[in-house]
């Protein structure tokens, strides 16, 4: 067994502790050990995604307990990539907090490594219910960060999305419930086996399971009618950690593609493609309101909020047309939504420090420092995030729209696409020349703020020379991309790494 | 018994339904309470209602509980547990914040929404 697949779950499931309890009074050396266990984890995910490309999946079984019986982690080209995608921005966001925001409230450090352990749990577990426990592990540490800085506005806040989150997973513990009773298991492979037997009188059942957890992820996704939770959370939460949020709703399509493409894919008989008819339609209604919310939006954070919302319904439509084009140009879009959103967050809270009074509203304020550099990091972010040639929006979405051609749904999803691209461009634009066109006509007005800080700008730039990376190396990632979703079309390879697997043999201690 | 469990069940997610659907944080609090309950109990009939069987399976036995419900309710039992008792908290900490116990941050007399 290998057991560089539970690393990015102990590691900072380790370093969280030890921040609470060794480094509790003394910031830098929370710092440190945060920086260094999330570096840690990043080059560890890095090592994993290697071993994921050149290899088959890799199962990890806990306590040596034979699948499907014991707690499995499965690693696959997704769940590697998803990892390094979370201690990549995990990383930035952090060098963006430990400028200030980390002081503003307590144990920020422990609860973002706690998230992080959540985060890559969810990722690698091959367990419907150990998928549960690490839903609630990283909901519980999001909850204290959502809070963290208080405000009453942010506990406010903050009770709505503790509240709808509690519902959610009550639905999750039903809907796992309801598939353990008419299949007997919950180990993900071996459910994917099971769900084809089950009989005719248990149908209802398992489709009653298969669509209420549809819902539990929907409600993670935001989509349309479910995103209510989203942009009062996101705009009341701190910059830093609505930034590392980006990866929260991502953790929602990340379940129902693994979900709808392993337990009720292709081999699922009478269920397969459960998703299908409901994803598509609610994915094209949360386009529309994320972008009619873009426009509407009267400051930057509501904006952003909203064009969050709008790019999650882009992406499960993409991922709900079920084929392996569309799921790549999907994957693709999911990599690129995740760092623009986080980016955008970030630059936000940057033009808000220095507007004073004025923070992130869309009304004309008086110019501010930096206020050339912080134009050329949201034009930048603006395009990407509108889908504007040449960055990765652009690319992404051309992924996408390339994909779904034949499909059924394809002009509808055209027809979306392109139409809220239209008022998402409306939207930046807006937004673009009240914050930063219109100012620089007017005097300049008092300097807010006395000392630039550096670190949280660098923190931009390199989320920014991520997406530039990203639209740069396009072809390679692709490449990955579209073995990725071969990977999750046609399960076979992760159902035999789970179940075909013998337990190591017991050596002396 | 089959009956007298579905009821329970039924009867504990209407009252969890309505009572988060209040305006008050304290009902909402009571409410998502009720859920969890509700959720445990289902998930433990989920492994079929078999009374004064072991719950593990030995080869001599014929028949016996389905363990791992019971094991996943736990599980379940510990995390809405933990998860009420913060929701209590956070719901006294926006109380006394914003002086109002209104889900939506509504002001109560004398409270003071922005």
């Amino acid at each position: 067994m290998n057991h560089w697949i539970l690393v990015p779950i102990i590691l900072p499931s380790l370093a969280a502790p030890l921040i609470v309890l060794a480094a509790r009074q003394d910031i830098v050396l929370q710092r440190c050990f945060s920086i260094s266990s999330t570096a840690g984890m990043l080059a560890v995910s890095l090592f994993l995604l290697g071993q994921a490309i050149s290899g088959p999946p890799q199962l990890y079984e806990l306590g040596n307990w034979p699948s499907p019986f014991g707690i499995v982690m499965v690693l696959d080209r997704l769940s590697a990539m998803m990892v390094t995608l979370t201690s990549l921005l995990a990383l930035l966001v952090l060098l963006y907090a430990i400028q200030a925001w980390d002081t503003r409230g307590r144990h920020f450090h422990a609860l973002f490594q706690f998230q992080l352990m959540g985060l890559a749990g969810a990722f690698l577990t091959g367990d419907l219910f150990n998928l549960f426990v690490f839903f609630e592990v990283l909901l519980i540490a999001s909850y204290g960060l959502m809070l963290h800085g208080a405000g009453a506005e942010r506990l406010s806040a903050g009770f709505q999305y503790v509240v709808i989150n509690l519902a959610g997973s009550t639905l999750f513990l039903v809907a796992v419930g309801t598939i353990y009773a008419v299949t007997g298991t919950v180990n993900m492979a071996d459910l994917a086996v099971r769900v084809p037997l089950v009989p005719e009188a248990d149908q209802g059942l398992l489709r009653t399971g298969g669509l209420l957890l549809l819902v539990v992820f929907a409600i993670k996704g935001a989509l349309v009618p479910l995103h209510f939770w989203l942009p009062r959370t996101y705009a009341a939460a701190s910059a830093p950690v609505a930034a590392l949020f980006a990866i929260m709703t991502k953790v929602g399509a990340y379940s129902i593609i693994r979900v709808f493409t392993l337990i009720f894919g292709d081999g699922a008989g009478e269920v397969a493609w459960l998703a299908q008819p409901w994803l598509i339609p609610a994915a094209l209604a949360t386009m529309t309101l994320g972008m009619i919310g873009v426009v509407a939006a009267r400051s930057l954070r509501w904006l952003i909020c909203f064009a969050t919302v709008g790019s999650m319904g882009t992406l499960l439509a993409a991922i709900g047309v079920f084929n392996s084009e569309a799921l790549a140009g999907g994957l693709y879009y999911l990599l690129h939504s995740t760092l623009i959103v986080a980016v955008l967050f970030l630059i936000a809270d940057q033009v808000a420090q220095r507007r004073g009074d004025h923070g992130d509203s869309l009304a004309s304020a008086s110019s501010y420092p930096q206020m050339g550099l912080l134009a050329g990091f949201f034009f930048l972010a603006a395009i990407a995030m509108v889908g504007m040639p040449p960055l990765s929006g652009f690319v992404g979405k051309l992924l996408i729209l390339d994909s779904v051609r034949a499909s059924s749904y394809g002009p509808w999803i055209w027809a979306f696409v392109l139409g809220t691209s239209v008022l998402a461009l409306l939207g930046f634009a807006r937004a673009g020349s009240q914050l930063f066109w219109k100012p620089s006509a007017l005097p300049a007005g008092e300097a807010v703020q006395e000392e630039v800080a550096l670190l949280p700008l660098i923190a931009i730039a390199l989320l920014l020379s991520g997406i530039v990376a990203l639209t740069a190396f396009s072809g390679p990632v692709t490449a990955f991309l579209y073995a990725t979703a071969d990977q999750l079309i046609d399960p076979a390879d992760y159902i035999a790494a789970v179940l075909n697997s013998r337990p190591v043999p017991a050596q002396g201690l | 018994m089959e009956y007298l469990v579905a009821t329970a069940v039924g009867t504990l997610t209407a009252v969890g339904i309505y009572m988060i659907l209040r305006g008050r944080t304290f009902p909402v609090v009571l409410g998502t309470a009720l859920l969890s309950y509700a959720v445990n109990v289902l998930l433990f009939s989920m492994g079929r209602l078999v009374i004064d069987r072991p719950p593990i399976l030995l080869l001599e036995l014929e028949h016996y509980t389905d363990p791992l419900p019971q094991a996943l309710v736990l599980t379940a039992i510990v995390i809405s547990f933990g998860m009420t008792a913060l929701v209590v908290v956070l719901a006294l900490r926006a109380y006394l914040e914003s002086g109002s116990d209104h889900v939506d941050g509504e002001a109560a007399e004398g409270g003071n929404r922005e």
